[in-house]
């Protein structure tokens, strides 16, 4: 038998094996707590910060910290949703998010989040950077306007001999995410089908296809991301 | 040609894929740059993606994939470079040159770029020019040495004024810099005999007497965050693996400092005995000095302080005659990133990769370099724990306070008479300290670097320790002639903009955000509800991963704190809003491009 | 007690928010029950007679005739609403934005497919009665105060009518989930 540890969440009395993560310890207990970077069954990397919990009164991020015996977590609370909603609206303004022209609309994970935390406009500068669009590889279009750095191409597109497809170019606010021109040339119908579904966003694109799903129908159409939580 | 540098590159650190950094500084130093043809050789030869490659080579600053021309000069642009003529400096350079910063000369000769603090404080304005250092620029001085560039001199004979004192002017540094010591405590003083304790202590105590005594001693990490050392060596020491690892980090890289560059510099053997007590202590048989690239010219006298070392058996095979003791040490090399300084940050980069701090846990004394148990220790602190062993664990805590024990060297610059190091014990106040290093007429001092506070008069008398003002060791004087928001602040931000890694939002992201909100201000277009925003918008950097995003707002946040009038005084009186949008600026750019006249 | 006044105004946008606007299907009659609307293209009065309530902004900011309308609306209206993407974040004109206007406009008389070889003057439209381009498409409250925001492109109609009976009623203002959308 594993052992069970007790903590709180926002004051409620939950339970969860040693050793579990805070955000999969969360889950387990019905509440919500919002992911970007994250993806499942890849390891987690707490990058984009939007998980953060107030641990024993420490700021930390949930798909990263293991739950500890008597930990108290703060999760819905003003203080944290603020910081949540400040994330994203830095996502929208540091890149170039043009939902309407956009083929992910609908079934975008930042915008499913922007829907869910009532951003009506981001309290921030818009940035406008100038971004380039990568369209020399045959199966994947990569869009940099509409990046987000998550690095969830990076960690799960692999080739046969582990080479990383994606990678990370530069650093700061300038940095990108790159496809390989050799790699990204070879990728095989599965590898680019993957690479399309572990973005977040629209920004790696299958080629010659696109709204696919009419509206009404997208994935974050008439619920909230998040909805298989009760809390 | 330039394929087989390349090949014999990679052949010299066996195909070894976690040696990237050193393949690639070797390349750049011969060729100075990376080429495609050098990316794609080194991404077959090491079974990387070409993209992989790049993600190491585009994230440090002296690594490129452009030729930086034959005489490659990196101007320091800091906060002291610039109060000390730096923009002057600057701009004969770019005069002289015959191009912007940035950019290399239509023939290849010369490439101009600026760089962050290289660790030359007290002896500004510094510029690196093909890894060597020029202190004390001048205008005259630039002409001389752009002359030199294009009778093709070597970089090395450029030097007029004599050499650096003591060491600097031994014949593996030959080099202008000056230590500048200014006061000596009982860490840097002279009356040791570096070897002692590896050859008579050290076979007589187990690891775990060694970690009780430097547990005893009370010190804690002089990076900065101030870990006690004890601990961590007591962690790793428990911890499991097969191979254990003590990494020095030599990276300093907060602007204002230059003290491990001294140390380096004048007590490299007592910085080497450091490190072999600390293996010793965690059962380490490596151990690697993490030295920032800026301190490239202390290469050749370093590897010949090791090789020496290895003569008298002070690292090698059964050190100091203990059976079993094997540890040797050797030099990685950074490339110019500012948070390789992050003891995981800097793991990564040893390991071959981009400089970007891992989440924790675990923590590198369970899982470090390579994942294997590993302490990251300061140049000062494995200094200290000599001194400890030698003179006891109680006797060094019985100097400075009782809570912060034993003593504290300080890189102290800007407007002071004796800039330079002095060693001090903890628990001196900031009006001491300044009398010490002959300051008056004091507006302001940036304690601890970019990333402490911005301080001003109402606060010296605060005292230097940890439960008070803690510091890595960094001073920056500033009188009152002196511009904070414009010439300091400003310039940090751009510092913290330029140097974080990208990974975590608010980090990369909000710290330009910051930077545009001062810039309004300074413009004259600031509302109060733009310091509002400032201060609301501080408490999101504390989200982010690692101590570089804690604190890269802080410049603007400590500066608001104990400055407010300087922002209050920008203000726009009476108005409550403004977005600083400017109508004649925002058509300027068209109405050029339509040879119009633009009409309001 | 008089009705509250209405001004609209749509400035680098497509017209679709006002086309929204009118796509409250019956419920338009109850707002002309509800609110005087003044200047507005839906009523052809082109300037201000007299101080509003609320101002309607579509549209952001790609010209000094749109800074000029929006100047005037902040002015002359007590409240004043962005409403749709376009206002609220430049919208598709702002495309735009990452490239120097210089090229854009060079793109556009010079160099573009449909140009070439045939601006034999090799002129840019540069007449002082042509307003001047804005360096990149500004959000409106990146120029003015803007006191709200409905996002979408277009906004509902739905969106549309519970922020403006919200406005006149001065209650709280409805927000089902499916209501606030950026497509």
């Amino acid at each position: 038998m594993a052992d069970i540890i007790n903590f709180t969440i926002d004051g409620k009395e939950c339970v969860a094996e040693k050793g579990t993560l805070i955000l999969q310890a969360v889950q387990e207990n019905d509440i919500y707590i919002p992911t970007l970077c994250n993806y499942k069954g890849v390891k987690p990397q707490g990058s984009c910060r939007i998980c953060t919990v107030r641990a024993n009164d420490r700021l930390t991020t949930a798909c990263t910290t293991p739950v500890g015996d008597g930990m108290e977590i703060e999760n819905d609370t003003s203080e944290i949703n603020d910081f949540r909603k400040s994330v994203i609206e830095l996502l929208f303004v540091e890149g170039n998010h043009f939902c309407p022209a956009c083929e992910m609309s609908g079934e975008c994970e930042l915008q499913a989040l922007a829907y869910r935390f009532q951003m009506m406009v981001p309290r921030f500068t818009y940035q406008f950077p100038k971004r380039e669009i990568d369209a020399r590889h045959p199966k994947i279009l990569k869009d940099q306007n509409r990046c987000i750095r998550c690095k969830r191409c990076i960690r799960t597109i692999k080739d046969e001999k582990g080479r990383s497809v994606f990678a990370f170019f530069g650093r700061g606010k300038n940095i990108e995410v790159n496809v390989d021109p050799v790699l990204g040339s070879k990728l095989t119908d599965k590898l680019a089908a993957k690479a399309v579904e572990v973005c977040p966003v629209g920004s790696i694109l299958p080629r010659e296809k696109g709204f696919r799903t009419p509206i009404g129908q997208r994935k974050f159409d008439h619920e909230p991301i998040g909805s298989e939580y009760k809390h | 040609m330039g394929n087989n540098k390349v090949q014999s590159a990679i052949r010299k650190y066996n195909q070894d894929k976690t040696r990237l950094m050193d393949i690639l500084i070797e390349i750049q130093k011969d060729e100075n740059h990376i080429s495609d043809e050098a990316a794609r050789i080194i991404s077959e030869k090491l079974e990387l993606s070409i993209v992989d490659v790049e993600q190491t080579i585009s994230f440090y600053h002296f690594l490129s994939r452009e030729s930086q021309g034959k005489y490659t000069i990196y101007l320091n642009n800091s906060v002291v470079s610039n109060m000390m003529g730096g923009k002057i400096v600057a701009e004969t350079f770019e005069n002289e040159v015959g191009c912007k910063f940035g950019k290399v000369t239509d023939d290849g000769l010369i490439g101009l770029f600026d760089t962050a603090c290289i660790g030359m404080s007290d002896q500004e304005p510094a510029a690196l020019i093909n890894g060597n250092v020029f202190i004390h620029l001048t205008p005259f001085r630039v002409k001389e040495i752009v002359r030199d560039m294009r009778a093709g001199k070597d970089v090395k004979k450029m030097h007029t004024s004599y050499l650096g004192g003591s060491q600097n002017k031994s014949e593996y540094l030959n080099s202008v810099v000056r230590n500048n010591i200014m006061r000596m405590g009982p860490v840097l003083s002279d009356d040791y005999n570096p070897g002692t304790i590896i050859m008579k202590n050290l076979p007589q105590l187990t690891p775990e007497q060694v970690i009780e005594e430097v547990k005893s001693s009370n010190i804690r990490g002089r990076g900065g965050a101030g870990f006690p050392t004890g601990l961590k060596w007591e962690f790793c020491r428990k911890a499991k693996g097969d191979k254990k690892y003590i990494i020095c980090n030599a990276d300093e890289g907060e602007p204002g400092t230059f003290k491990d560059r001294v140390i380096l510099t004048e007590k490299p053997k007592l910085l080497i005995e450091g490190m072999v007590i600390a293996g010793y202590s965690i059962g380490a048989t490596e151990g690697i000095l993490y030295l920032r690239f800026e301190y490239k010219y202390l290469e050749h006298y370093l590897e010949n302080v090791l090789k020496e070392a290895r003569e008298k058996n002070l690292l090698g095979k059964d050190i100091g005659g203990i059976k079993g003791f094997h540890f040797d040490i050797r030099i990685q090399f950074g490339a110019g990133a500012y948070i390789c300084g992050e003891e995981s940050a800097l793991i990564e980069s040893v390991e071959g990769k981009r400089g970007e701090p891992r989440d924790r846990p675990p923590f590198p004394v369970e899982k470090g370099y390579n994942d294997c148990p590993t302490v990251v220790n300061n140049v000062e602190t494995l200094c200290s724990t000599v001194k400890i062993m030698l003179n006891g664990g109680e006797w060094y805590s019985s100097l400075g306070t009782p809570e912060s024990t034993g003593t504290k060297v300080l890189s102290i610059s800007g407007d002071c008479r004796y800039p330079g190091i002095y060693e001090v014990e903890w628990g001196l106040t900031i009006t001491d300290i300044l009398d010490m290093v002959g300051s008056t007429d004091v507006q302001a001092i940036q304690v601890g670097g970019p990333s402490g506070s911005l301080i001003g008069p109402e606060e010296f008398e605060r005292k230097l320790c940890y439960s008070d003002l803690v510091t890595g060791g960094s001073f920056i004087i500033f009188n009152y002639n002196r511009d904070l928001l414009k010439n300091v602040v400003l310039n940090f931000t751009d510092f913290f903009i330029e140097e974080s890694c990208g990974s975590c939002v608010p980090c990369r992201s909000m710290t330009p955000l910051f930077k545009q909100k001062l810039e309004k201000i300074l413009s004259g277009n600031g509302v109060a509800s733009d310091l509002e925003d400032l201060k609301n918008w501080g408490k999101l950097m504390k989200i982010n991963r690692c101590g570089l995003g804690h604190t890269a707002a802080n410049p603007i946040l400590t500066s608001l704190k104990n400055f407010k009038y300087l922002y209050e005084e920008k203000l726009e009186r009476g108005k409550e809003y403004e977005t600083g949008f400017n109508l004649e600026q925002a058509v300027s750019e068209s109405c050029e491009a339509t040879t119009r006249v633009p009409e309001f | 007690m008089s009705k509250p006044v209405l001004a609209t105004a749509t400035l680098a946008g497509c017209f679709g928010c006002h086309m929204s606007l009118l796509d409250i299907d019956e419920k338009i009659l109850d707002l002309i029950e509800l609110v005087e609307f003044n200047k507005s293209p839906l009523t052809d009065i082109k300037n201000f007679t007299k101080k509003c309530d609320i101002g309607l902004i579509e549209g952001g900011c790609c010209n000094s005739e749109n800074v000029h309308v929006l100047k005037d609306f902040r002015k002359n209206c007590n409240i004043l609403v962005s409403f749709g993407e376009c206002a609220i974040m430049g919208g598709l004109p702002a495309f735009r934005n990452p490239i120097p206007i210089k090229e854009c406009l060079e793109e556009a008389y010079l160099n573009g497919p449909s140009v070439k070889g045939n601006n034999k003057s090799g002129i840019i439209p540069n007449d002082e009665e042509i307003p001047m381009m804005l360096d990149k498409v500004y959000p409106c409250h990146e120029i003015v105060k803007i006191d709200y925001f409905l996002p979408g492109c277009p906004p509902s109609a739905e969106l549309i009518w519970n922020a403006l009976t919200a406005l006149i009623t001065g209650n709280e203002m409805e927000l089902p989930y499916e209501v606030i959308k950026f497509d």
